[in-house]
């Protein structure tokens, strides 16, 4: 059974059809890619999957349970968590509060026990620290966790965005254009950190990418979408020639 | 147990148990003017009210301008219980504010999905709507009020702030705390990282409105008179200052503007039309100039005394 | 049968007549909202200085109505753009919590201010108007009631057509579309804010003057709640859609009436803020208004 199964999906906002008969598959432990040119509707597809937007028509059905309808925090707790286009941090917070947020649908004690400071607690206090700072480290974060999130140069935030993400403890992990704005050596970083992300903690990985370097060197299998509609999948290798995808790119830079 | 006992908390303790003797001790002889007693029971009143205020407005981004209705709700039903109904004073204020905490839960809900300026004047219309309940309620005397005998003295006031204060700051300290915040700073990015948002902006309504109604409770019990027109708009705008004055989000702030506030209307208590003026002017030049406040979003701590990771 | 029909006029008449006292005040309040995303909260005392600069030039200066009007509307109109200038501007990039906070700030001033200049006591109108009354069908209209109105009706028309049909108008509605954009397209767009601003006071203060004639009398702090009730009318029509707040005007004043008329007249307040707060929970874009949704 896939991790992740999209059946039939479309989404309207009032007469714009932003995605139409969506047909998708994800298989447990894959790195997919999803590209496709601006506007053709790649974050929507994540808004829907997240519960941040309704689907108009279709089944979203993630380990095996029908999620459409349920709203984001819910989809989380169900073990999916995403980045965002434009990061989404908690800018006025420190690092590590950004990332012991995450923590609390999983660790949260009750709130009798933090108004009366129970042991529990206290107890509970420990492991957020320990786990936010675990993972802080893995992302090479840990200096700065007392640093406030904004004052962070843009690589390390958007570093900080994954980790948060993963703080959530997720099976599937929907990445926004985690490339954004990266210099090439940043991005083989991250090519880096995504591949080794996956085997540490065991994930499924769904990207949006505009980058090609990043896409065509970390994803299993890739996914084109345009104009709210799939009009290629396969490998890599496949993608790059396919007629169809190059067309939907005309006049833009296909950089291998 | 233990954890409750590190160096920083012994030094808060003694603090507060040294301002309480003190001033105790300066009533019980005598030597405390009585104007300067109602001046420190109304800063205990005023500091629970900003501090909830600061759970709602501050901690959790969400813009109430209702809050003298919650404060209403607590005042006018401990008074029923203790004056009309004989009942004992601390059941009095608790059910005044269960009762106001369950009218901020029936705010809180229906005006989850309004942001900022609509929330705003919502919560100003649900306070408004409380008032002329209670205006026409002839139960509690309609427009001119009813008198209650006093009985709050200054333990009571300080007592019931101290563990108001320490509840409310046990709540943001904690996880739960931090949803609240996660909220304020970005509610989307919160609801995705697993935070039931709906959850948490109701739980900080009716937490708010829960220690409103305390305050309203001890306000009733102490100033032997209460008036709907005591609870109007203006009161909800003072308490308001009193969070902006110390910093949207701090609770040490909150207290320091409560303090301050109750200063200055004590020392203009003789030029009424002046603090009005006074105030508007203040709150104009702080948006200008400071809208942070005096202590923005940090907290006054004393974490020099203590051990790294204590809380 | 008869009686009740009548009553019945009889309310329709006092609703439409403070009903446009009310859509004059809700104007202010959308034009501005729709220009700068700002609830203006001192609009309501820039209403009560109109009411008293009328009285002046009643009762002072002997000006008969129309003069009067002007030049109410005149005064308020400089006083909305000053005080767009001094509190407002600095705070055009701040969070909105941070301008409302200003603008309760600029309404207390004006209010108190105001007590400390004119003193509490309440002025009185002169009689501006002859007694004429005028009686159809046993409904009983006074000379007042219909200038009311049609000095109501005439000042929507011009605004309407400033709005609508000229260039100021055209600037308006682009400023209030997309400030940026239409930065960019060489509109001076501080210049076009003050001119909302003054041409939303001037209104404010007619409804001042109507007010200080159908009441009779004024005090400092008679802006509070009918400005609050104006805001109410703004958001039943639509906040920011200037037919929206003559429809919501109306409307309140309708309603306002009945309810008097049904005898509850101690809830009257009340009734407005039930009706906002209906309002924000089943549409809070109001009768006209559309949902804008927040891009993720």
């Amino acid at each position: 059974m896939p991790l992740l199964k999209i059946d039939n999906l479309s989404k309207s906002f009032g007469g714009l059809k932003a995605v139409s008969n969506l047909n998708i598959e994800i298989n447990e432990g894959e790195l997919v890619g999803l590209i496709g040119p601006n506007g053709a509707g790649k974050t929507t597809v994540f808004n829907l999957l997240t519960g941040v937007y309704d689907k108009t028509e279709g089944n979203l059905i993630f380990q095996g349970k029908e999620v459409s309808g349920l709203k984001p925090y819910q989809v989380t707790h169900l073990g999916m968590a995403r980045t965002f286009q434009n990061i989404r941090l908690f800018s006025d917070l420190s690092v590590i509060d950004n990332v012991k947020i995450a923590y609390h649908q999983r660790a949260a004690y009750s709130t009798t026990s933090a108004l009366l400071r129970l042991p529990s607690f206290y107890m509970g206090e420990k492991t957020i620290q320990k786990k936010a700072m675990d993972l802080l480290r893995i992302f090479h974060l840990e200096d700065k966790a007392e640093e406030t999130a904004k004052n962070l140069p843009y690589g390390e935030q958007r570093r900080l965005e994954i980790a948060r993400a993963l703080g959530t403890e997720p099976k599937l992990l929907l990445l926004d254009e985690p490339a954004a704005g990266m210099n090439p050596q940043e991005t083989n970083d991250l090519m880096n950190l995504i591949r080794w992300i996956r085997e540490e903690f065991k994930l499924t990985i769904l990207l949006i990418e505009h980058d090609m370097s990043l896409v065509m060197g970390v994803c299993e299998r890739i996914y084109v979408l345009d104009y709210g509609m799939i009009i290629a999948q396969g490998v890599p290798d496949e993608i790059k020639n396919n007629p169809k995808v190059i067309e939907a790119y005309l006049g833009e830079e296909v950089v291998v | 147990m233990r954890n409750w006992f590190n160096r920083k908390n012994l030094v808060m303790l003694l603090g507060i148990v040294l301002i309480y003797a003190v001033v105790q001790g300066l009533i019980m002889t005598d030597i405390m003017p009585p104007f300067y007693k109602l001046t420190l029971i109304l800063m205990c009143i005023y500091i629970i009210l900003s501090t909830s205020l600061n759970l709602i407005n501050g901690i959790t981004g969400q813009f109430s301008i209702g809050h003298a209705g919650f404060m209403a709700v607590g005042a006018y039903v401990s008074a029923i219980i203790t004056a009309i109904m004989h009942g004992p004073l601390i059941l009095g204020i608790l059910a005044g504010a269960i009762v106001a905490a369950l009218v901020g839960l029936l705010v809180g809900l229906p005006t989850l999905r309004l942001k900022g300026d609509y929330l705003a004047i919502a919560t100003l219309g649900f306070g408004e709507i409380v008032r002329i309940v209670f205006l026409n309620m002839e139960l509690v005397g309609g427009a001119s009020g009813f008198t209650l005998p006093s009985r709050i003295t200054w333990t009571w006031a300080f007592v019931l702030m101290v563990l108001s204060v320490l509840l409310m700051k046990n709540f943001v300290g904690s996880t739960h705390g931090r949803a609240c915040i996660s909220i304020r700073e970005n509610e989307i990015a919160a609801e995705s990282m697993g935070i039931n948002t709906t959850k948490y902006k109701v739980m900080a309504f009716t937490m708010g409105a829960f220690f409103a109604g305390v305050a309203g409770g001890i306000y009733a019990n102490y100033m032997y008179i209460i008036q709907p027109m005591t609870f109007s708009f203006l009161k909800s705008i003072d308490i308001l200052v009193m969070v902006v004055l110390g910093g949207l989000g701090s609770i040490t702030g909150g207290i320091a503007g409560a303090i301050v506030m109750t200063l200055v209307s004590a020392l203009l208590a003789g030029v009424p039309e002046w603090r009005m003026v006074i105030i508007a002017v203040l709150l104009i030049g702080m948006m200008i100039f400071r809208p942070t406040g005096l202590f923005g979003t940090k907290e006054f701590s004393l974490n020099f005394l203590g051990k790294k990771g204590d809380k | 049968m008869e009686s009740i029909i009548q009553q019945i006029f009889q309310q329709i008449i006092n609703g439409l007549s403070l009903g446009s006292i009310y859509a004059l005040i809700a104007l202010g309040y959308t034009m501005v909202y729709g220009i700068i995303k700002l609830i203006n909260f001192a609009h309501g005392e820039i209403m009560m200085v109109g009411a008293y600069a009328g009285w002046f030039a009643t009762s002072v200066l002997h000006l008969p109505f129309l003069p009067a009007l002007l030049f109410a509307m005149i005064v308020a109109a400089i006083l909305g753009v000053v005080i767009e200038r001094i509190a407002y501007k600095p705070l055009r990039n701040a969070t909105r919590i941070a301008a409302l906070i200003t603008a309760i700030g600029v309404s207390l001033f004006l209010q108190y201010g105001g007590m400390l200049v004119v003193s509490a006591q309440v002025r009185t109108y002169p009689p501006v108007f002859p007694e004429t009354m005028y009686s159809v069908y046993g409904v009983i209209f006074k000379y007042g009631d219909i200038v009311m109105l049609l000095t109501s009706i005439i000042l929507m028309g011009l605004l309407h057509f400033t709005v609508q049909y000229t260039k100021m108008g055209k600037a308006m509605r682009a400023v209030s579309f997309d400030k940026d954009a239409a930065l960019l397209m060489g509109i001076n767009t501080n210049n076009i804010i003050s001119f909302t601003f003054a041409i939303g006071s001037a209104l404010a203060a007619a409804a001042g003057v109507l007010m200080g004639v159908y009441f009779n009398t004024i005090d400092p702090l008679m802006g509070l709640v009918p400005g609050l009730k104006a805001f109410v009318a703004a958001v039943l029509g639509g906040i920011g859609i200037i037919p929206g707040a003559m429809v919501g005007g109306l409307m309140l004043g309708l309603i306002e009436s009945i309810v008097s008329g049904l005898g509850a007249s101690t809830w009257r307040d009340a009734v407005a803020f039930l009706i906002l707060i209906l309002v924000l929970i089943i549409k809070p874009s109001g009768l006209f208004g559309k949902n804008v949704r927040e891009k993720v």
